[in-house]
């Protein structure tokens, strides 16, 4: 705060200290200082151009390549193709499978996603209390996240076999029928989600309690001290805090689960998502088009309507998202700018009213404000 | 934020070294096979196991002094597919690659890539297996390595229960005839015993559809026919009729599917001699399988690979005379022993070795001489043009839905037929 009231130092300039060369010397003053004018302006894009290059290459160049791929009809090998307009999105889109394929990626990410962050809140909620080992525990939650999501289908695939899958067999003894886990679309898709969701849980676990463990203790004893028990502490400050961090989740795990691949493709032996697309997911639907049929024009096209579903679901996420961290982050409801320029107009008022003089008094301003802000919170939470 | 004149020269080298790095990337790799003073260097990417060892490709370098070979093995012809396609008509293949009839269909289409395997050599393999791998202008794009002469497998055990012979010769003649006698026997089978007596529809039928000719297209329009063709529907029923009672209804490869061939839940499948080590592997506890030296309707094939020269690599004639010798009829007999991949090449069959090789974990099976026989027996080189594994995959589906019990047979079939159509 004070440090943009002190006027910045001026560039001492080396040239200055040398005492012969004495004509030449403005100029060169002057190309120091644009030199370190650009410094000042340039360098930071330079130290962040080497990510922004290796992205255009690895990231923007593909995805304008295969925007230009999806409009015609490619051949791999010859790097070849002929121009046919929007025909392979008409074909992708007139397709069944495609739809089929739509309807699983979406039964796929929401039976994952839905119960995963539940019980990762709530995994994280028991990790954040204070129990022996925690160290233990909380590496334990982790370790399905190091294993190859390859070897999970693995074992899990031998899990859910029709016949002599260890769950059949178990409901077998028990007198009970078996479930069709490859024949049955939606038996399919629990498989895949319980994939998805052993290898997912611990991960959206631990970034649950690491923002679990960055709410202030207070908060807690001052709602101890109000009589409020577990059940509604977390309900009235845990819950509410974590909002940030459940976005965040939220959107990572969407993302993930739109693109859902590895546990489909393995598992069944062929990795085509069923004889009746029972668990075909779009990004499967994509990897057979292009890496099955060499049809790389009509994969482009479907890369692009998976990049446009995302995108759609993504500004979804985003309005969603905003209205909660404005209710979150503005506790008086104003937006930022609102505040800001609430500031600027009582520094000025002030600054009329005591003239010049008030620099110590504002310094100290913020602090008060921030000690309010907190108080402020702490009466609503106990609230 | 002042940084001295040090920091900034640190700062642009490093920014432009991160450049370079970059660039660097993306810079085409220098050729690893050029030749360096008279010497060199060959490679050859296989997948799976094809019996290359060390000391059989070390045997090359002996009699050969100013070439080394390298071999890079891929893990599954899948793997090794996708990077072919990939690197198919620019750089970076092998001097010689291995292919797989499953993708032949494909690599034809790229034939004139591949440099044609010189006219001298080409009657040495079996007819069939170079009518496979020539093109329309007649050029030989494929040094044939194995092939997968079919027999019938069985488990003398669960034959004897189902008070069926157990020799494998009389086995032999107890399925010899056709299809309808190979379900004649099932039926018989699955009466005694109530239990399955092959283990899917799809595999048995890929048994009888690599004996039609041209099944899914027109070799010469290259036109999908697929739907119209009765034959295809007539192997299509006949199967599914069969599956209902006699399928254990294991899709091949599932989980399922291992288990039940170490516990017997069917009693025969068809074999080629690849399939041996497949079952020996993955059935290690069961002492019971042998194999009889029979194919329902005649000889059948399935699978087999070839090895291919990229027309474009470095070393192109030597690469050529590498492929050559790999695949000449003693090399074949090598890799048979080292890795049970069945000879293609017409003298290689003749081999006392390869007739005289029995395989322990069959009973003592006389492997080689049976699978010569089948060998000899097939007749028929199916034509499989570019749409034939997507028609084929498509096919699969169709029974494993009817067996699965989402379908019946008239909807599974119907939308076989619908979806075909959107092929092309």
């Amino acid at each position: 705060m004070t440090s943009t009231k002190t006027a910045p130092p001026s560039a001492p300039s080396p040239e200055q200290a040398r005492p012969d060369r004495t004509e030449r010397t403005p100029r060169r003053i002057a190309f120091g200082h644009k030199l370190s004018k650009w410094d000042l302006k340039l360098s930071p894009y330079l130290y962040i151009s080497p990510f922004f290059i290796l992205f255009a290459i690895t990231g923007l160049f593909p995805i304008a390549y295969t925007a230009v791929i999806s409009f015609m009809d490619w051949d791999l090998v010859r790097n070849s193709g002929t121009f046919i307009g929007f025909d392979q999105y008409v074909y992708v889109l007139t397709q069944p499978k495609f739809w089929i394929a739509l309807r699983n990626t979406f039964s796929i990410f929401l039976l994952s996603s839905v119960p995963q962050l539940i019980l990762a809140v709530f995994i994280a909620t028991m990790l954040d209390q204070n129990i022996r080992a925690k160290t233990f525990w909380r590496m334990g939650v982790l370790l399905p996240y190091v294993m190859a999501p390859v070897a999970v289908a693995l074992i899990f695939s031998n899990m859910f076999g029709d016949k002599y899958g260890l769950i059949n067999t178990t409901l077998a003894d028990l007198g009970l029928p078996p479930v069709m886990w490859h024949s049955n679309a939606f038996a399919s898709h629990i498989a895949i989600s319980t994939m998805v969701n052993f290898r997912w849980t611990g991960y959206n676990t631990l970034i649950l309690l690491a923002a679990m463990q960055a709410i202030p203790r207070d908060y807690y004893e001052a709602a101890a001290i109000d009589g409020a028990n577990r059940f509604r502490q977390f309900t009235a400050i845990t819950l509410p805090s974590l909002r940030p961090t459940l976005i965040f989740v939220i959107i990572t795990s969407t993302i993930g689960g739109l693109q859902i691949f590895d546990e489909p493709r393995m598992y069944d032996q062929f990795g085509t998502g069923g004889a009746n697309s029972q668990w075909l997911t779009i990004s499967l639907y994509l990897y057979d088009i292009g890496w099955g049929q060499w049809n790389f024009g009509r994969a482009a096209a479907l890369a692009w309507i998976l990049f446009i579903i995302i995108l759609a679901i993504g500004v979804i996420n985003m309005l969603v998202t905003n209205r909660l961290v404005r209710d979150e982050g503005s506790r008086d409801g104003r937006s930022r700018r609102d505040r800001r320029a609430a500031a600027i107009a009582a520094r000025t008022e002030l600054e009329h009213r005591v003239g010049g003089t008030v620099r110590d008094d504002f310094g100290s301003a913020p602090t008060g404000a921030a000690t309010s802000d907190t108080n402020d919170k702490t009466t609503e939470v106990a609230r | 934020m002042k940084l001295s004149r040090r920091t900034r020269a640190i700062a642009a080298v490093t920014g432009a070294a991160s450049i370079a790095i970059i660039a660097a990337g993306c810079a085409p790799s220098s050729d690893s096979g050029s030749s360096d003073g008279g010497k060199v260097e060959l490679t050859v990417a296989t997948f799976n196991d094809f019996g290359y060892t060390d000391e059989l490709l070390q045997e090359y370098m002996d009699a050969n002094p100013n070439v080394t070979v390298v071999q890079n093995v891929a893990a599954t012809s899948n793997d090794a597919r996708a990077n072919y396609f990939q690197k198919l008509g620019k750089k970076g293949l092998a001097d010689v690659e291995a292919i797989e009839v499953d993708w032949l269909p494909e690599v034809m289409q790229y034939s004139d890539l591949l440099a044609p395997v010189p006219a001298d050599l080409q009657d040495r393999w079996l007819d069939w297996k170079t009518d496979a791998a020539t093109d329309a202008d007649g050029n030989l794009i494929g040094y044939g390595t194995d092939i997968g002469p079919e027999g019938v497998c069985y488990r003398s055990d669960l034959f004897a229960a189902a008070g069926l012979p157990t020799d494998r010769e009389e086995v032999a003649k107890l399925l010899d005839g056709d299809w309808a006698k190979y379900f004649e026997v099932g039926e018989q089978y699955t009466k005694a015993t109530g239990a399955a007596f092959f283990d899917s529809a799809g595999g048995t039928y890929q048994g009888m559809i690599n004996q039609v000719e041209a099944a899914y297209e027109d070799p010469d329009s290259g036109d999908i026919t697929a739907t119209t063709n009765p034959e295809v529907e007539d192997l299509y029923n006949q199967v599914l009729d069969a599956s209902a009672t006699q399928s254990a209804h294991l899709g091949q490869w599932s989980d399922d599917w291992f288990a039940g061939l170490s516990n017997g839940a069917y009693a025969t499948m068809l074999c080629p001699g690849w399939m041996l080590g497949v079952i020996s592997g993955n059935a290690e506890d069961v002492t019971t399988w042998d194999i009889a030296n029979t194919f329902p309707n005649g000889g059948g094939n399935w699978g087999g690979s070839y090895l291919t020269v990229p027309a474009n690599g470095a070393n192109v004639e030597e690469a050529q005379k590498l492929a050559d010798w790999l695949t000449a009829p003693e090399q074949q007999v090598k890799a048979f022993e080292n890795a049970g991949t069945f000879p293609s090449q017409n003298d290689a069959l003749t081999s006392d070795t390869l007739l005289g090789s029995t395989n322990e974990y069959f009973n003592n099976a006389p492997v080689g001489q049976i699978l010569t026989d089948r060998a000899n027996a097939v007749t028929v080189a199916p034509f499989k043009g570019q749409f034939y594994f997507q028609v084929n995959d498509a096919m699969q589906q169709a029974l494993t839905r009817v067996e699965d019990g989402t379908q019946d047979k008239q909807a599974s079939w119907d939308q076989w037929v619908s979806e075909v159509e959107a092929i092309g």
